[in-house]
């Protein structure tokens, strides 16, 4: 496993309260999935940090290593994995996302 | 042994009891939806319910399967939603 790869990682989801792994960038998403999720949180209106993993074969797959999760986008929320494109759509849905995503929920 | 007989497979060696559906959305094999009941989700959040598929696949999903979208729902959210 990239250990550099891992810090990076822990880095970024730990210095922004919202952080997105996607394919591409929120204003040019390069796969469906991805741009599932940006439109959710611009729906929410919080703002958030996003990585183009397109851009960085090492994260590419660290972040899947980090997770535990083989998939991307990936949704951290205080440093924590709170899931990919269906889980983020999910929550939206039952409207657990916006409290988590606020930081208002425990 | 299919790719679609392999994934049924492996899930149903970590959800023993567990109800599979596997659609093909493409007919390329690499883009699937699934409809998975199984009563070892109760009390599971969705993302533990989901790792566990995701950990049954294991490395099919770093090759032929691109895009794996699935709803793991418990017999009582499945008899509802029928």
């Amino acid at each position: 496993m990239d250990q550099n790869a891992q810090d990076r990682i822990r880095k970024m989801v730990t210095e922004n309260q919202v952080m997105l792994f996607i394919k591409g960038t929120p204003d040019f998403p390069q796969c469906g999935f991805s741009a599932a999720v940006v439109d959710v949180l611009n729906d929410v209106g919080v703002p958030y940090a996003a990585f183009d993993v397109l851009s960085d074969p090492g994260i590419r797959q660290g972040i899947k290593d980090f997770a535990n999760w083989p998939t991307i986008p990936q949704l951290y929320v205080k440093g924590e994995f709170v899931g990919g494109c269906d889980i983020v759509r999910e929550m939206h849905a039952s409207g657990e996302l916006e409290p988590l995503l606020r930081g208002e929920s425990a | 042994m299919s790719l679609r007989d392999e994934m049924e497979r492996r899930i149903r060696a970590r959800l023993p009891d567990a109800r599979i559906e596997l659609n093909d959305m493409t007919g390329g094999g690499d883009h699937w939806q699934a409809v998975i009941v199984s009563s070892t989700f109760e009390g599971q959040t969705t993302l533990l319910r989901q790792r566990a598929v995701f950990e049954a696949l294991g490395e099919l999903m770093h090759g032929p399967i691109h895009a794996f979208t699935v709803r793991t729902l418990t017999p009582a959210q499945a008899g509802r939603t029928e």
